[in-house]
């Protein structure tokens, strides 16, 4: 029925500008206890151990992933470059792509699988044992004693983790371009160098800040607002990660329009074929 | 920014009246098509126990939290010594919190804390003790429930009725004027119950609180109560003293002390019995 499908949809677009509407009030509410107590000692002493379920913990998983980017593509452009005796630039390709895309981005899925994912368990375990009412009841605002400690620590280490994640993608292709395929190590290294600047690296570092950001603040907001029981815990893991992924996916598509344009208006447009 | 507490002068609804700590009044609350609280209505002495009973999902716990300013209610007004509580912003309730203690059923431990950093959380939040008279405080209330040695382990390590004294001793951390109890004897076998039970009198005793207790355990009910009060619908459908609840002519009241099934409850049964029970081969030809 016409009418049955237009409440649907009506309803539909209601409880996304609602959930959407509420996301932004716990966004507001997190960084205004950000700013009011980023510079007090208390906060740190909750953040520190939040650096390292997010940061060291993760460094295992990171470096994997880091470089078996770097080996794959390698493995998978080394033909390519040798069919037309351009072996010697794979590096600038393979180094390039590792720290302006898919390091970053990788790094950052990886953490919202794992860090969101823990987050969102634990702070949907405490909303549903109500021990986030025990902190209100006692006069300590849950997004402060929770959410600030576990947001500072996902911009501080995503960037960290995300130059970790580079540097280990640039290994593991130098890996297998020169010590298995057999390219000059110093062509490899000498095109790497015309292919990528300082501004490459910082345009993966400063995206990377903000996927920490959106993973950090996500995975919180659903673990606050999940559903009663263990399927409402587990539903908002699954749920989280999912939302982290694609904020990731938008945010980069974001910042690539954003500093190409911004580079292009102050450097120029610069080939990496020299 | 100044606290904005309403004066009970300027406003229309008008004070407490003086025999009264806490006053509910006209309570509504639902939640989404589900009808909780109906247009309860209490005032609610300092000093004394009161306790909610009612049948489960009648309000009770709900009702609790109206008090503390976890929920606010569709229609009504909450106040307490004097001042309007449920109209205010949750950033000036933080000092108006600090007059209870609040017993959550399952006790709400920190997980990521130990059982002393549990008890001493609301006196590293507000007091200005250094950690160790912090430490010695949480201690002491240790001892008062009666759980001196547990104070290094972490709560998983108790058990459920050890889990509730630690979490009634975070409970009065800060000497708090009313205490609220939601079902502190669920899940406890009839001896941990009455374990319970012994602390809520002797915490009024000592401390000389206001105690809420929401529960429906009925001997522990008239072990504590100066006044019981019974939940249906939403509404209040009792309050008196124990003596009188016992003696009261209300049949719905006094099934549910009793504790047996009603007329209504019981064809509820009968019928849905009949509707699963298989169909026989020969009555299918």
């Amino acid at each position: 029925m016409p009418a049955q499908y237009i409440e649907t949809v009506g309803r539909s677009n209601n409880n996304a500008l609602a959930l959407l509407g509420d996301f932004s009030i716990f966004v507001a509410q997190t960084f205004r206890w950000l700013f009011s107590t980023v510079f007090r000692l208390r906060t740190w002493r909750l953040v520190l151990p939040q650096m390292y379920d997010v940061g060291v913990k993760s460094v295992p998983v990171i470096a994997v992933t880091g470089a078996f980017i770097g080996m794959v593509m390698a493995i998978e452009s080394y033909n390519q470059f040798k069919s037309i005796g351009q072996e010697e630039r794979m590096g600038s390709i393979i180094n390039l792509s590792v720290v302006k895309q898919i390091g970053p981005v990788l790094a950052a899925v990886m953490l919202a699988g794992r860090i969101g994912g823990a987050l969102t368990a634990e702070l949907g375990t405490m909303n549903v044992t109500e021990q986030l009412d025990a902190l209100r009841v006692m006069g300590a605002d849950p997004i402060r004693y929770l959410v600030v400690p576990r947001l500072l620590a996902c911009l501080l280490l995503t960037p960290i983790l995300t130059i970790y994640s580079d540097l280990l993608g640039v290994l593991g292709g130098y890996f297998v371009a020169v010590q298995a395929f057999g390219v000059p190590s110093a062509p490899y290294w000498q095109f790497s160098e015309q292919a990528i600047d300082s501004w490459q690296i910082f345009e993966g570092i400063f995206k990377s800040f903000f996927f920490g950001g959106a993973i950090g603040l996500i995975s919180c907001y659903k673990g606050f607002t999940c559903g009663a029981g263990a399927s409402g815990v587990g539903r908002a893991c699954t749920e989280s990660f999912v939302a982290s992924f694609v904020a990731i996916m938008i945010l980069n598509f974001l910042f690539a329009k954003l500093l190409q344009d911004i580079y292009i208006a102050i450097y120029g447009v610069k080939s990496m074929f020299g | 920014m100044q606290n904005s507490i309403a004066d009970p002068t300027t406003t229309a609804s008008g004070p407490t009246p003086k025999a009264s700590l806490l006053s509910l009044r006209n309570l509504h609350k639902r939640f989404g098509k589900l009808v909780v609280l109906n247009g309860v209505s209490l005032e609610i002495e300092e000093g004394k126990t009161i306790v909610i009973l009612g049948p489960s999902g009648t309000g009770k716990s709900v009702l609790l939290k109206h008090i503390v300013g976890l929920l606010r209610p569709d229609k009504g007004e909450v106040w307490f010594d004097g001042k309007r509580i449920d109209d205010q912003p949750e950033r000036n309730l933080t000092d108006y919190r600090k007059n209870f203690g609040f017993l959550f059923q399952m006790g709400a431990l920190f997980d990521s804390l130990n059982n002393l950093d549990n008890v001493a959380f609301p006196l590293v939040e507000h007091s200005t003790f250094d950690k160790e008279k912090i430490a010695e405080l949480a201690q002491e209330k240790l001892r008062m429930v009666g759980l001196p040695e547990v104070g290094k382990k972490m709560p998983g390590e108790l058990s459920g009725g050890q889990r509730k004294r630690v979490a009634l001793a975070r409970a009065i951390a800060m000497g708090p004027r009313v205490i609220l109890y939601d079902e502190p004897t669920t899940g406890l076998d009839p001896i941990r119950s009455d374990v319970i039970n012994e602390l809520i009198l002797k915490l009024q005793r000592e401390l000389n609180v206001t105690s809420i207790v929401v529960t429906h355990d009925m001997n522990g009910a008239f072990k504590v109560a100066d006044r019981m009060v019974l939940l249906t619908d939403g509404k209040v459908r009792f309050d008196g003293t124990p003596e009188e609840i016992r003696t009261t002519d209300d049949e719905i009241v006094r099934q549910f002390i009793a504790g047996e099934a009603g007329v209504a409850e019981l064809e509820s049964l009968r019928s849905n019995g009949q509707s699963v029970e298989p169909q026989m081969e020969e009555d299918k030809k």
